[in-house]
This record gives C-alpha cells, structure tokens and sequence, in this order.
C-alpha cells in the first residue's frame, strides 16, 4: 500500500461543502457538497455546461469559491498560502480535459517536467520514469513527438502519463475518454482502474461515456443546475438505470441522462424554460 | 440627449479610463513585485529554480534574433546624424565636432532608445504571443496545477534575458552608431571630420555618458519584458486575445521607453550627471 499521509481511514481525502461559484451574477454551482474517500472512484455525471469542468477546478486550487469550502488532504484551500499550496499539488495529478501538454516541448519533456521540477533525480533516472510512464499509456514511441505532431487521442495518454509522473496520490481527470475510439477509451478505463486497483490511487472522473461510467466507479455523482442531484454507489444508480419510469422526477431525470434518451424530464425543462423566457426577452427588447 | 446626460457621459468614459489606466500600472507593479520576489528567492536559495537553460534559452531568443536589426539600423543611425549635423557645423568651421555630437547623442540616448524600439518589436511581440497561446491553450493553468509558478518559470527568465541582452545590445549599438558616423565621415564628409573622429570622441565622452545609457537600457528591457509578459499572460477570447495582446505590447513598450527616457533625462539633467 502506498502510504496516505494523515487520512485516518473511512475519513474524507476530499470534501466539498456548500460551494457556490459564480460568473457574471450566475451561479454555475449553486451549492455542491460531496466527500470523496480515500482509494474510490467518483465519477461526476452532468449535462454539458453544468459546470463539471469549474467543480474542478474548485478542487484543485485553481479557483477560489465564492462562497463555501473545498477541503483536501484535510486542509482548507482557501486558507493555504501559495507555498503551502504547491506541496498539495506534488500529491495530485490532474489531466485537463484538453490535455494542456506545453507545445514547445517534446512528449517525454512533458512527462519529465514535474521530476525535473520537483525532484532530484538525475537526468538518466527521469528518463527510466519518464520511459515507465510512457509505456503505461502506450505512448513510448512518441516520446520525442512534438503534441502538434500527435493526435487528439495521443494528448490525452499523453497529458494522463504527465499526470501520474509524480506518483499522486489522487488524480482528477476532466473527460479522460470523449473523442477516443471504442478501443483506446477502453484501454484508458482499464489504466485508470489498475492504477486506483493496484496502486490504491483515489480518483475523480468528470465523465459523459455512460459505458465507461459504469465500468470504473465505486460511486457515481449526479450534477444539475449547479447542485448535487444525487450521489451514491454504482449500484443504485444501475439499479436507476434498469428501472421502468417511476413518475418521480429526479430519478426520471436520472434515468433519461443515465440512458441518453431524447425524451423525458431533462427535454420537456428545457422546452418549458428557455423557450418563453426568451420570447419575453424579445418582447422587452422591442419595447 | 442633452447637453448635461453627454457631459456627464464624458466625464464617466473619462473616468473609467483613468481607473483603467491606474489598474493597469498597479497589475503591472504587482507582477514586477513578483517577478523580484522569485528572482531574489532564486538568488539565495537552491531550491527555488528557474533553470539555468530556461534563461540561457530566452537570451538567445531575445538577443541572437535581434543583433543583425540592431546593427543595421544603429549603423544607419550614425550616418544620419553625421550627415545631419555637419551642414549647420560647417559656416563656424566646426565639423570636426560631429564626432563630439555622435558620441554624446548616441551612448547617452539614441543607443539605447532605438535599441529598445527594436527590442519591444521582436522579443516583446513574441513573448506575449508565446504566453497568451499558452494561456489559451490552458498550459498556465496546468502549470499551476503542477505547482510551478508562472511567474517563476516563464516571467522571471523572460526579463532577465530581455534586461540583460538589452544592455549588451546597447554596448553594441554605440560602437555601430560610432562607426557609422566615421564611416559616412570617411565617405562623404572629408578629413575635417574623420581625421582625428576617435580622438575627440573619446575626449569629449565621460564616464556617465556611456554608464547612463547603460541604465537606461536596463530600464528599457525590463520595462518592454514586464509589459510583454502581463499582456501575454491576461490573455483571454482565442486567438483575436493572442493578436490583441502583441499589438498593444508594441504599442505600450514604445509609450513606456519614450516616458522612461523623459523621465531619466530630467533626473540626469537635475542632478547633472
Ligand atoms: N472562466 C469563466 N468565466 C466565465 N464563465 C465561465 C468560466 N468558466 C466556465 N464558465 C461558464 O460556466 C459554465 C460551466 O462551465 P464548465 O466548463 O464547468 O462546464 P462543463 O460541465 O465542464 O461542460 P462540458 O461538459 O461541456 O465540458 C458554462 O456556462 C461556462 O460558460
Ligand atoms: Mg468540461
């Protein structure tokens, strides 16, 4: 087991309570709470634009709430200065959802970057690790590719073996499957489940790949309208899946996400809303 | 509308651009703060690093690129001033101080101060356009999330580089403004002029001729560098950013070299150095 530094077991490694953010006077989360426990998979569902990408970046620093706690490793982000800030994130990988590899630099300086950075490691060792890492996501061959050189696919494994370059201890990844094939995107599940399942890496998967979902949760988070639908294991939310209509909206709402269907309680809000409003909007525009 | 919603318009748009203005400077004070915080932490501690090859990297990108611009123009510089001044000189029988008038003009302003125009074309646009696609491209945020700094790793060796290769630039500049003058001199002008050109030029020349161009070329590099990397780095909208944001370097490191050099010129003049 790899040590998990001051987490007292069943204890959250990350919690986030009542966050609120805005942008321009709207509130794109509106009051999200959850736990993620030491060693699990979350998975993060939630139409396009809810606001998944910004959940986030709340839990990595990147942003600071508006109102509301982000807590990790037991610690308050908020209230870490820079410095102490930066000791976290040694502990945590995260692969953007674009990749967001330097273009100047080559796929294996990508990957060596963190052990250049944060170790002292000599060069012949971090090119080993740097090879390691590679080979994990299939990319060895790529390693003195430029990213423009590479495709869409490729940056993704490639972002993914930057971000486990230093060991962390959890890893956040924002899509890691949308826009790979069938296979590829199998293969990425399978990696990101052997290094939760070996290595005991906890993990956060912002995700729209329902099949994927399934295959590496423990539990499963539900995002809507900036707030948690609905969070719980992977069983219950199968269970959801399976059932017939119920005539209970959010489980309906669930379910039609859950099945990507295009009728149901999801399509019928955004016909009742938007629609009138903007009618109205129009109407006032013209007055 | 009447006369009074339009004024009162005025002074709000006038207002808005002053504060503006104001915001401006204090994010630029901000990130020279910042940028001298990590330098000085760099300086005396081992474990905060910016990379010896980083900095070498920018030197010759700010530097090499720029060298053969530099000599042209400067040299293109002598001339003109040798060729300009000796007409009105020549009714007093006083040509031969065209070497004089090169010497002061070119080490105490024109050297670095075209030096500088150049400089905020070449590495000024391309470190801003560096930075705003990085920023575009989320490659910031990444290295924030991989706990390196960006202020650390891509602003502190940026300005350095520019601040250092700007003053060897400078050196540069006022040996080719000197020997374009001589040259055009040798050419043109006739032995009243060249005959003797380094004698004077040296004599006439003191210390605090060459030093405070010197000073002023460092004010100039990290005035240009600090300028290209916060518009680089406040980058936002896609590509149209990118553009916006190394036009308005070019735009501001020129206002910011002609101030500077107002600014400096008045102090020298004070204090008579
Ligand atoms: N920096 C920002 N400034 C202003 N608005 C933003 C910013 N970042 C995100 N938003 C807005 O917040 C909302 C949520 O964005 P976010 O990227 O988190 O969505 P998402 O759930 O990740 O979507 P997707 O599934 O398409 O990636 C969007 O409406 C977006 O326009
Ligand atoms: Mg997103």
């Amino acid at each position: 087991m790899p040590q998990r530094a001051n987490i007292p077991d069943g204890q959250a490694i990350l919690r986030v309570t009542d966050l609120v953010k805005r942008f321009d006077g709207r509130a794109v989360l509106d009051g999200v709470n959850l736990e993620v426990r030491p060693g699990e998979t979350l998975v993060v569902m939630g139409g396009s634009g809810c606001g998944k990408s910004t959940l986030l970046r709340h839990m990595i620093g990147s942003m600071r709430p508006d109102e509301g706690r982000v807590e990790l490793f037991g610690h308050d982000l908020a209230e870490l200065s820079e410095d102490r800030m930066d000791l976290l994130r040694k502990r945590f990988g995260i692969l953007f959802q674009s990749g967001a590899l330097f273009n100047s630099m080559t796929v294996g300086d990508n990957v060596a970057l963190p052990l250049r950075e944060h170790t002292n490691l000599d060069d012949d060792t971090i090119d080993i690790i740097v090879r390691i890492k590679l080979e994990l996501v299939g990319l060895r061959p790529a390693v003195d590719r430029m990213p423009a050189e590479i495709s869409g696919g490729m940056k993704k494994r490639a972002g993914l073996a930057r971000a486990i370059a230093l060991d962390p201890e959890i890893l956040f990844y924002d899509e890691p499957s949308a826009g790979l094939d069938p296979v590829t995107s199998a293969e990425i599940d399978q990696l990101m489940m052997d290094l939760s399942g070996k290595l005991g890496v906890t993990s956060v998967v912002v995700t729209h790949e329902m099949d994927s979902a399934f295959r590496i949760a423990d539990r499963m988070v539900m995002l809507d309208r900036g707030r948690v639908l609905k969070i719980a294991s992977r069983s219950e939310f199968e269970a959801i899946r399976d059932s017939a209509p119920s005539g209970d909206e959010t489980t309906d709402l669930i379910r039609q996400f859950l099945r990507g269907e295009s009728q149901g309680p999801i399509t019928r809000r955004r016909q009742d809303t938007g629609y009138a409003e903007d009618l109205l909007e129009a109407a006032d525009g013209e007055r | 509308m009447s006369d009074g919603v339009g004024k009162r318009g005025a002074v709000r748009a006038l207002g808005a651009r002053v504060l503006g203005g104001l915001e401006y400077l204090g994010g630029m004070a901000l990130l020279l703060g910042a940028a001298g915080r990590w330098a000085y932490r760099g300086a005396v501690s081992r474990k905060v690093r910016f990379g010896g090859r980083a900095l070498a990297a920018q030197m010759v990108r700010v530097g090499v690129r720029s060298l053969p611009i530099v000599v042209l123009v400067q040299a293109f510089i002598g001339v003109i001033l040798a060729l300009q001044m000796s007409p009105p000189l020549k009714p007093y029988g006083q040509e031969s101080q065209v070497a004089v008038i090169i010497g002061i003009a070119g080490f105490r302003m024109l050297g670095p101060i075209i030096t500088a125009v150049v400089l905020s074309g070449f590495a000024g646009a391309s470190i801003a356009a560096e930075l705003g696609t990085m920023v575009v491209a989320e490659e910031i945020e990444a290295m924030q999330a991989m706990a390196m700094n960006p202020v650390r790793v891509l602003v502190v060796p940026r300005v350095l580089a520019t601040l250092v290769m700007m003053v060897l630039l400078t050196v540069i500049a006022d040996l080719m403004i000197s020997l374009g003058g001589w040259a055009v001199s040798r050419a043109v002008l006739g032995p009243r002029v060249y005959v003797g050109y380094w004698d004077r030029m040296r004599d006439a020349l003191v210390y605090a001729d060459f030093v405070t161009g010197l000073i002023l070329a460092g004010v100039f590099g990290t005035l240009i560098s600090l300028i290209a990397c916060h518009e680089g780095l406040k980058v936002s909208g896609g590509a149209e950013g990118v553009g916006r944001a190394t036009t308005m370097t070019v735009v501001y490191s020129i206002v910011a070299i002609i101030s500077a050099a107002c600014v400096f010129t008045m102090i020298f003049f004070v204090y008579e150095i």
